[in-house]
């Protein structure tokens, strides 16, 4: 029972996570940036989750919180969207600085906020987001997680817009020469990451704990989840199964301790370690038919045509 | 077309990066102080506008500037210290830089080499100078990983880099804690036997610097540090080997043609990216005061990522490396010199996640730099490198796409 919670839990938050990864590379930008995404999404809902008084409404209150994590989300990427379209700069370079730079953000602005103790952890109340069906509890993720799922599916294979965006990640030259604008479409790209990067970082924060600590960001689960869309192989539904299929490793590392798996004498970091080793070695069989956009990671110039 | 400046990190015009370093320096710098001036204003109780700026000043920003110094002797020992391991990982990151390689890997190589360091020490008994060759064994096996990768199997290293560094990281914590029981650990302090106490030969030497600087963590550590610097300039720019690394970096293609193997150079690079970062890792963990603890390590080591920032301005210039790594120890010990109850520590690291962030577009402030000086040439060679630049990235293509799409420009 653990385990499904755990399980569904953890898979949303990949799930979406690289969901946005997806849309930022089928767009031409590598993002690299999405745990240091998660991490501001995370903060600033969990602020707005702290800041709204007592007595309003549940509803209220995860809609305002997701939105607030999904906004800063976007705020934080399009930082990267400016660097690596606008300024055509180097896009590993830029995501890695952004994962360095949201970490210290979030542990000086938590640090103040706890003005006092200095301490770099917040206290939330996650009952919001809780709902029991049955004797599973399951978080309001799990439903705004599949509807964004099916709404990414929607948008990337149904629409002129998907079409187009994934037009700039394999052959920007061709898109603009029919007219697109690749500029836009990546910076579209790129912001769409961040708001589900957002709420992903949210949702790995909020339903399972009732404190975190930032000093950890968001301990190494942006880097998974781009281990699950390189996994998913930049689809969005094989994404959401490989996001099962980690999320089932990751959730087996929490409760290790508690069930059958302790007689295995396992320390819970060989599950932790498990599916960054699993996708090591997909990618050593599938390098060679990688479906990975083909412009990806290279700035688009126009006057380079 | 002239490839001499190439990206921003491969060198270029010296004078050039070395403003631009300095460009991304100040106006991350004055982000820093943007940073405390608002903490400041939401500290002030109403104050006036003089008095907010000056406490931004004198509580924060004049540490952050002054570093070591605002404290003599204690903190520029701390300085000191700070810089040796920094040293080593921006060597790391500059030198996988030169051949083409982002090593992004640095931390969890520095991490393997900690576990190398501690091993030698704690379980070997070896005296100080062998437990520093076991760091940079760990750092390069952990290396050569990401680079057998990307050579035989085209997987992108920055990938395998990432993948590694968790990896490395789970891993050390679970051989270190072995249940609680592990022969590294001491289980009444949570955590790894201290050196200083129970192996004293195992710590590196200080002659004489701990009681000058009045700081236990100041050794030779440092001068260590510069030789490697200065060796590892030799080998990249004046020695044959060092240059076909670099050649692989600047074009494959025209590597491979000129019978140059660029697979046994690609794993040769990240091996020695990958040692350069343990032997950091040695230095910082046999100080004698520097400890692990596995339970409480559940993020990789930042010097690890400093270390990019530390190529970054230094453009990957071995003897630059110096000065740069003494630049982000200088911000990092005057932010935990700062009034913690009001700026907290972590100013530094915004600092340098700026400074980064800039760097990434160095190559604008290297263009307008050039410009300025009249090259126009110059100038022109540049915004031609700017097209042509990224394939040196990449993407996270297998090689064969890559090599096309270059003809095809």
């Amino acid at each position: 029972m653990l385990l499904t919670k755990y399980t569904l839990l953890y898979s949303m938050v990949l799930m979406l996570v690289a969901l946005g990864g997806a849309f930022t590379e089928h767009s031409g930008v590598i993002n690299i940036a999405l745990e240091g995404t998660m991490t501001i999404g995370g903060l600033v809902g969990v602020l707005a989750l702290v800041v709204l008084p007592a007595g309003t409404p549940a509803f209220t209150v995860v809609l305002v919180s997701v939105l607030a994590a999904g906004i800063a989300g976007i705020l934080y990427t399009s930082l990267l969207a400016f660097a690596s379209v606008n300024l055509k700069a180097d896009q590993t370079i830029g995501g890695t600085a952004l994962n360095l730079l949201a970490t210290a953000l979030a542990v000086v602005v938590v640090r103040r906020f706890n003005f006092g103790t200095q301490s770099a952890k917040l206290t939330y109340n996650n009952e919001p987001f809780l709902f029991d069906i049955g004797d599973l509890t399951v978080n309001v993720f799990l439903f705004i997680g599949l509807a964004l799922l099916i709404i990414s599916i929607i948008v990337m294979y149904k629409t002129r817009f998907g079409l187009r965006l994934r037009a700039c990640g394999e052959h920007p030259q061709a898109a603009d020469s029919v007219g697109i604008n690749v500029y836009e479409m990546r910076w579209w790209g790129v912001l769409i990451s961040g708001f589900l990067g957002g709420i992903g970082g949210f949702a790995y924060i909020v339903p399972a704990v009732q404190t975190w600590n930032f000093e950890v960001g968001v301990a190494g689960m942006g880097f998974l989840a781009l281990a699950v869309m390189i996994f998913g192989q930049w689809k969005p539904g094989r994404i959401f199964f490989a996001a099962l299929f980690f999320a089932i490793f990751k959730s087996m590392a929490n409760i290790a301790d508690s069930t059958i798996l302790a007689a295995l004498e396992w320390p819970k970091e060989i599950y932790n370690m498990m599916p960054f080793i699993a996708s090591m070695i997909i990618l050593a069989f599938t390098s060679k038919k990688s479906r990975a956009p083909k412009a990806e990671g290279i700035p688009y110039d126009k006057t380079g045509r | 077309m002239k490839r001499k400046n190439g990206s921003p990190w491969l060198g270029g015009d010296r004078l050039a990066s070395i403003g631009a370093s300095f460009i991304s320096i100040i106006i991350g710098l004055l982000f820093g102080f943007l940073f405390l001036i608002v903490l400041s204003l939401i500290n002030s109780g109403g104050e006036g506008f003089i008095s907010v700026i000056t406490n931004a000043w004198k509580y924060g920003f004049k540490q952050i500037l002054m570093g070591g110094f605002y404290l003599p002797p204690i903190s520029i020992g701390q300085e000191i210290a700070a810089t040796a391991p920094l040293i080593l990982t921006g060597l790391s990151v500059g030198f996988a830089f030169k051949t083409g390689l982002f090593n992004i890997g640095a931390a969890g190589q520095y991490t393997l080499g900690a576990f190398g360091a501690l091993f030698c020490a704690i379980v070997l008994g070896l005296p100080w100078w062998a437990c520093l060759l076991g760091a940079t064994l760990f750092g390069a096996l952990w290396g050569a990983i990401p680079g057998i990768f990307k050579a035989y199997l085209n997987i992108h290293e920055v990938i395998t880099s990432i993948m590694f560094n968790w990896i490395g990281l789970y891993a050390v914590n679970t051989i270190m804690y072995g249940g609680g029981t592990g022969v590294m650990y001491d289980s009444t302090k949570t955590k790894v036997w201290d050196l200083r106490s129970l192996f004293p030969a195992s710590v590196i030497p200080n002659m004489g610097l701990a009681a000058y600087f009045k700081n236990r963590s100041t050794t030779i550590a440092i001068f260590l540090a510069i030789v490697i610097a200065i060796v590892i300039y030799i080998v990249i720019d004046k020695t044959t080997f060092g240059y076909e690394l670099k050649a692989c970096g600047f074009n494959k293609s025209a590597a491979r043609y000129a019978g140059i193997s660029e697979k046994k150079n690609i794993v040769l690079s990240m091996v020695i990216a990958g040692a350069l970062a343990g032997f950091g890792a040695g230095l910082f963990y046999l100080s004698g005061i520097a400890e692990w603890r596995p339970l409480d390590s559940t993020a990789l080591p930042a010097i690890g990522f400093n270390g990019i920032a530390v190529a970054l301005l230094a453009s990957s210039n071995p003897i630059g490396t110096i000065f740069s790594a003494l630049f982000i120890s200088h911000i990092t010990t005057g932010g935990s010199l700062m009034n913690s109850q009001y700026f907290p520590p972590e100013i530094a690291d915004i600092i340098s996640g700026i400074i980064i962030y800039l760097c990434a577009f160095s190559l604008l402030f290297k263009q307008m730099l050039m410009k300025k000086r009249g090259s126009q040439k110059l100038a022109v060679d540049l915004v031609d490198v700017t097209v042509k630049e990224p394939q040196q990235i990449d993407s996270f293509l297998p090689e064969e796409e890559v090599d096309g799409k270059e003809i095809d420009d």
